[in-house]
């Protein structure tokens, strides 16, 4: 019964010691970046600083989101063991970067346009719209009681839900809307190499401390549902 | 401290304070399992523990009854 929970436990721990450390230094040289390396915007000064995080947090965001959709296509295709439970963390996981999204777009909002929010631009309606629905996606998961009928309908759920991804990443590109700056065109990021650098640095930083809590989520919700069945074995 | 340092900060912290939540929040769940485990282990332990029961003896009419089934096959 213990030795079944420790291997559980010790399977996860190399590589997430070494994910965890990975997320670590790239977060301390993302920031030593952003302080030291990446020159002061010419336009917007010190706050575009906000975008090495802004930037990186939203792509974080799309990415678990994707992952999910991923892992629920397994799930319904192949019927892979835990697919179904690592999709559920990959949307939690996309749900908090995605809360990130929107506080740190709205501190940037509030001193580069002087308003929190504005429902002008397709850019932030459709993130909030794409957040909203993987908050409804927890709320289907919660409403619906432990089994296959549940994991179906949240691979579903999850499969739909990717779609607004490149809605929302692509629309702004599309429409007319000039009040969200888009740094990356089809003529490339519109940007000095110093600031792609420093953005791609945080970027990776994100992935890793992304990749580290789904990781640790992950070996959590597993070593509960052992415990939940042992403890009915022994009830 | 500027307008723009002050944002700048803000927007910093409200990453480094949900990402320290987050990781808190988890570090709680991990240590409940723990002690979870730890219960059953216990718990485990301790019924390994227990002497194997007897087998209940039978009663005196009983063995009368087998006592008289045995003369009857011998």
């Amino acid at each position: 019964m213990e030795g079944t929970l420790r291997s559980v436990m010790h399977s996860q721990r190399p590589r997430l010691t070494l994910s965890a450390c990975l997320a670590l230094v790239l977060v301390g040289a993302a920031v030593a970046l952003i302080a030291y390396y990446a020159p002061e915007d010419a336009d917007q000064g010190l706050s575009q600083k906000i975008f090495y995080f802004h930037v990186p947090i939203a792509l974080t965001a799309y990415a678990c989101f994707g992952w999910a959709a991923w892992k629920a296509f397994r799930h319904l295709s192949r019927r892979q063991a835990g697919a179904d439970l690592e999709s559920y963390v990959a949307v939690h996981i996309g749900v908090i970067f995605g809360v990130l999204t929107l506080a740190t777009g709205s501190i940037w909002a509030r001193i580069s346009w002087g308003v929190w929010w504005t429902w002008g631009s397709d850019q932030l309606v459709l993130f909030l719209v794409l957040f909203l629905f993987y908050c409804a996606y927890m709320m289907l998961r919660f409403s619906v009681a432990d089994g296959p009928q549940r994991a179906n309908l949240c691979a579903v759920y999850a499969l739909f839900g990717v779609v607004l991804i490149p809605v929302s990443f692509f629309a702004i590109r599309l429409s007319q809307d000039f009040i969200h700056p888009v740094v990356f065109n089809q003529h490339g990021p519109q940007m000095a190499g110093s600031m792609l650098l420093t953005l791609c640095v945080a970027y990776a930083a994100l992935l890793a401390l992304a990749s580290t809590l789904y990781r640790i989520e992950v070996a959590g919700k597993r070593i509960e549902k052992r415990l939940r069945e042992l403890k009915e074995l022994r009830a | 401290m500027t307008a723009a340092e002050q944002y700048v900060a803000a927007a910093y912290l409200v990453v480094f304070v949900v990402v320290l939540l987050y990781v808190l929040i988890i570090a709680a769940k991990l240590q409940r399992l723990e002690q979870s485990i730890q219960d059953l282990t216990v718990a485990g332990e301790a019924a390994s523990d227990e002497p194997a029961r007897e087998p209940p003896r039978p009663s005196a009419s009983q063995q009368g009854q087998l006592g008289a089934v045995e003369a009857h096959l011998s």
